[in-house]
């Protein structure tokens, strides 16, 4: 058991599930959707495993030893001319307490968004494909350590995303699929320029003593790796870091989405189906975040603490933003995708405090955003494949006709809101006092304590509108809960109750990680400082 | 001629082993053509063994560095090395797959009775070809880019059934006079000059100082001119699209590797052999101040990668989208050259096995389904992903790898690139290319959004693709997917490939 590569397998299991349905004939659609299901399911329980075993005590982030489940051989070698480096990329994976939490995230979330996908019925060979290897590109990210590998998988999940808006969306899919694409292609262009930069800025040494230039992000993060000539190394006096920064920042900012970077998010939300703006808002938005924490944190401290008010400010916008726009919707779904712009503002803000009750308050909220706002657009679909519209101001007292849906709705609103006892108001709560105690962006929190209440203002406002009142004549048939609603409903309500009430147990899987990351922010002032002035 | 003279002259005959063979192959094409009135299914066979033969020879005299028919000390017509034996497997190798290409299409299939010209002239361009990329005498560089252009003229017009067939042809004709001419005025002033025709001697010539520079910067340029058209640089470009249109599929895919290949080689070696005065341990080269070669490639490359995806953005004709995508591609490739140094030859030369692959694939899918549905309009693609979901399945991972993303072999031969400009420092250059290839993703992506996000118009029945075919296009597409993830292959034959003769 010791050397099983099991974080390959969890990465490629959904490649080779896609393989499977390769074979199956297109009519046999039930035997497809339930291999999905049985690949999906594994990977849950994999993930599951990889928690029971997890040593809490260990940080990783910039200290290649302390990483868990490391699997790392030699995957490109080419031996070089005088003129040329060699170059050596390696097939490099391991987790820390930043990575486990999303880890967990991805395969619980897909494993619903399959459940949530049953209702498919056009083309589902294709749709299921697409959608196992869109899987394995979401895994890969959260497990690569190597920078060209983290990009191969960052860019595998743009094409099946496409196609999964373009042909199984709504009516305007084609446009909102080629803008998410464009968007994000833009974005990674960035991050490859500046991969690049990195690679012939950082050396590792090998075994023999010589040195080469690298894409190994931990060493990338040593700053004893940097070259005298790189562009991006501190040690050069003309280098670009801060220019570099701006960039990958901006790459990762538009897929979480960052304002003013944001407005393909709406669009792709409302035109995806169901599973898949589950799987968009529960999962992709997390990469551009944790991109940021994995990649601009670590190998830039120096300029992320020049930079680190700007962060607190975009974070502030998102936040206020994100939540008027939430509050002028009339669609349901693009509501709920505003608020997400919202939410995810307080993980910004939450990085921007560097200290460790921020950073841990932004990556609970990542995850809680992630199963909070699954449930949100979950209950948004729930409703459409009823009634077949999403306008807010159509419904009206659903509550009496369906008290069970009205009951798990009310809850995901609630730990929206932020509701005490659930888990989005731990997270949220850490965030603000992480960010209130960082003394530069002390203002910015007391204004970003505004999106609570607007919060609170539009979820309980579209609560009224949908649940509350008369009940419409049209709506007299409407079902409640399906046994497949329940139970892709019921897991996610446990886990936001029990993170509620014992936020700790996910607390302490990342407080480690959280630790040695602040460690890196406060180092960097020395180190770094000392290097530039 | 004295005897000794004579003895250089059957000395280096076994240096040229391949393009003799190709030779005889003409002939032989020619005399089975006119044996055999009746069975033309021979004539493919013969021109694959052939080029077989040729790439044997090839491989066999792949390390060779070394002058051909040079008369004693002075340098030789010809260079038989590494670089030139490369771009010569990549010419066999298009050739081969364009000849099996031919096989399939209905179109070539449709003039049956001239099968034996159309193998004799692609054989014609071959030989062209293969002299261009290792020629280093302005005559040899002058009369084979003629014999190449003479037999594509030819092969562009060759179906002659429709209006836009000779069309295609006869602005072929006029575009490669005007500019060949505009070559060969260069090329007599610098005879004028230098007083010689070799690149070595030309290149020792004006190591001096007091070269004449404008003269010498016209001239220059002028060359260019020539090499330009061939390569479909801006802004000489514009034959490009209306011939793709109106060429056979097989020729336009043809002419957008091979022919592109042999002038880039040419191009490459030209600039270099000529122009070069150091090369630093690094690999930069540092290249003679008479022409500032490389700020003019680079606004040479950055207008016609621009100008090609801009344009491509508008087209609704498959071929002519590709004909502006491959107008593009040449704008990275000469990025390549712009870093001058050594690394990004290697990059170059990585693009074009990348390149022949994704590119070739891409006609033969377009092909096939003109085949078909005899059509090569856009708006005739809709819903083809469905009827036919493994052209549509390949066509999109051509398409995707010629956008450049992962895990597709056009990524790794963009990678390349650029890592070239990074090392070198042209950053500006290189956000002006990647924002490029975002562009040119949008046209690209219309293809698949066409045949699998619309519906079609009209039912198009469910189709299926000859055995043969299907495993000639699995055999494109695999290995832009395993180069893709293991590259490291093509760039260890492109790293052993760079060696040109004297540096």
């Amino acid at each position: 058991m010791q050397n099983f590569p099991i974080l390959s397998f969890i990465t490629l299991l959904p490649l080779f599930g896609m393989v499977i349905l390769l074979f199956i004939p297109k009519k046999q659609e039930l035997i497809i959707k339930s291999t999905t299901l049985v690949i999906t399911g594994i990977q849950l329980v994999v993930a599951i495993f990889l928690l029971k075993n997890y040593n809490y005590s260990l940080g990783g982030i910039n200290d290649p030893s302390t990483f868990q489940f490391i699997e790392k051989f030699r995957w490109i070698d080419i031996s070089g001319f005088s003129w040329i480096g060699k170059i050596k990329i390696d097939y490099f994976l391991g987790i820390d307490g930043l990575s486990i939490p999303l880890v967990l995230l991805t395969a619980l979330i897909t494993f619903i968004a399959t459940l949530s996908s049953w209702t498919i019925n056009k083309s589902v060979k294709g749709y299921f494909a697409m959608f196992l290897l869109l899987d394995t590109g979401m895994m890969g990210v959260f497990v690569a350590l190597d920078f060209f590998l983290f990009y191969i998988f960052w860019e595998l999940m743009l094409l099946p995303m496409y196609f999964l808006i373009g042909i199984w969306g709504g009516p305007r899919r084609e446009y909102a699929a080629i803008k998410f694409f464009l968007y994000t292609l833009l974005g990674s262009v960035f991050i490859l320029i500046v991969m690049i930069g990195l690679y012939f800025s950082t050396t590792e040494t090998l075994a023999d003593g010589t040195k080469v230039f690298t894409f190994n992000m931990l060493s990338m993060m040593n700053p004893q790796n940097f070259t005298a000539q790189g562009i991006l190394s501190p040690l050069n006096p003309g280098n670009l870091r801060l220019i570099a920064y701006i960039a990958l920042f901006v790459g990762f900012a538009i897929k979480i989405p960052m304002f003013p970077f944001h407005t393909w998010l709406p669009d792709a939300h409302v035109e995806a189906p169901t599973a898949i703006s589950v799987i968009l808002a529960g999962v992709l938005l997390k990469m551009g975040t944790y991109g940021i924490l994995r990649v601009c944190y670590p190998i830039f401290p120096d300029i992320t603490r020049q930079l680190v008010w700007y962060i607190g400010l975009f974070g502030m916008i998102n936040i206020i933003y994100g939540a008027l726009c939430a509050m002028a919707q009339k669609d349901f779904k693009k509501l709920i995708a505003y608020s997400s712009v919202s939410h995810m503002g307080f993980v910004l803000l939450g990085m921007a405090s560097l200290n460790s009750m921020g950073i841990s308050g932004a990556i609970f909220q990542m995850f809680n955003h992630g199963t909070i706002t699954a449930m949100l657009f979950l209950s948004v679909g729930v409703i459409y494949d009823r009634a077949h519209t999403r306008g807010i101001e159509e419904f009206g007292g659903l509550a009496t006709q369906m008290p069970i849906y009205a009951g798990f709705t009310t809850l995901a609103f609630f730990a929206a809101i932020g509701l005490p006892g659930l888990s989005g108001f731990v997270s949220e709560a850490f965030v603000f006092l992480g960010a209130f105690g960082f003394g530069s962006i002390r203002v910015l929190t007391v204004i970003s304590t505004l999106g609570i209440l607007l919060g609170a203002g539009y979820m309980l406002w579209t609560f009224q509108r949908v649940f509350l009142g008369g009940l419409k004549e049209k709506w007299a048939s409407l079902k409640d809960l399906t046994f497949r609603e329940y139970a892709m409903l019921v897991p996610l309500s446990v886990i936001i109750i029990f993170l509620g009430f014992y936020p700790a147990a996910m607390l302490n899987i990342m407080n480690s990680s959280v630790n040695a990351m602040v460690k890196v922010m406060t180092n960097a002032q020395t180190f770094y400082g000392s290097l530039l002035h | 001629m004295n005897n000794n003279n004579l003895n250089y002259l059957v000395n280096s005959l076994y240096l040229i082993k391949p393009e003799l063979v190709i030779s005889a192959v003409i002939v032989l094409l020619v005399l089975v053509d006119l044996i055999m009135m009746k069975n033309k299914k021979l004539l493919p066979y013969l021109s694959v063994a052939g080029l077989l033969v040729a790439a044997y020879f090839i491989i066999e005299h792949f390390e060779t560095n070394t002058f051909a028919f040079s008369t004693g000390s002075s340098a030789g017509m010809m260079i038989v090395d590494p670089f030139g034996n490369f771009f010569k497997l990549l010419i066999v190798f298009a050739s081969i797959l364009v000849v099996l290409f031919s096989v399939a299409s209905t179109e070539i299939k449709n003039s049956f009775d001239r099968h034996g010209e159309y193998y004799a002239l692609i054989f014609g361009m071959i030989l062209g070809m293969m002299f261009m990329v290792s020629a280093s005498d302005l005559i040899v560089i002058y009369i084979s880019l003629e014999l190449v252009s003479f037999s594509s003229y030819i092969l562009a017009g060759f179906t002659k059934r429709s209006i836009r067939n000779s069309e295609a042809s006869l602005k072929y004709v006029i575009y490669g006079g005007i500019s060949s001419g505009i070559m060969l005025f260069g090329i007599s002033i610098i005879y004028g000059i230098t007083g010689s025709t070799n690149l070595y001697e030309i290149n020792s010539l004006i190591q001096a100082p007091q070269v004449q520079s404008l003269t010498f910067l016209l001239a220059g340029i002028l060359i260019f001119v020539g090499i330009g058209y061939k390569i479909s640089a801006a802004p000489f470009h514009f034959w490009t699209p209306d011939v793709y249109e109106g060429a056979p599929i097989p020729i336009t895919a043809y002419l957008s590797i091979a022919s592109k290949a042999a002038g880039f080689a040419l191009l490459i070696r030209f600039i270099k052999v000529t122009f070069i005065q150091s090369i630093d341990p690094e690999g930069f080269w540092h290249l003679l101040a008479i022409i500032d070669w490389k700020t003019f490639i680079i606004i040479i490359s950055i207008l016609t990668m621009t100008l090609g995806n801009f344009a491509a953005l508008w087209q609704s004709n498959m071929k002519r989208l590709l004909a502006y995508s491959s107008i593009a591609h040449a704008g990275y490739l000469l990025l390549g050259l712009a870093v001058m140094s050594n690394e990004g030859i290697t990059a170059i030369l990585i693009y074009f096995i990348v390149y022949a692959f994704m590119n070739l694939g891409a006609f033969f899918v377009v092909m096939l389904i003109a085949n078909k549905i005899g059509s090569e309009e856009l708006d005739d693609y809709k819903g083809l992903g469905y009827s036919t979901p493994f052209l549509g399945v390949s066509l999109a991972i051509f398409l995707v790898s010629l956008t450049g993303l992962p895990p597709t072999a056009g990524f790794i031969g963009k990678l390349y690139i650029f890592i070239a400009l990074i090392d070198a420092k042209m950053i500006v250059v290189a956000v002006i290319a990647l924002l490029n290839s975002v562009v040119s993703l949008y046209y690209y992506i219309k293809v698949l959004k066409h045949m699998f996000l619309d519906k079609a118009e009209k039912e198009i029945p469910a189709f299926t693709t000859s055995y043969s075919s299907a495993i000639l296009l699995v055999a494109i597409v695999a290995p832009i997917l395993i180069f893709g993830i293991y590259f490291t292959p093509i760039v260890d034959l492109a790293k052993n490939s760079i060696t040109l003769l004297g540096f």
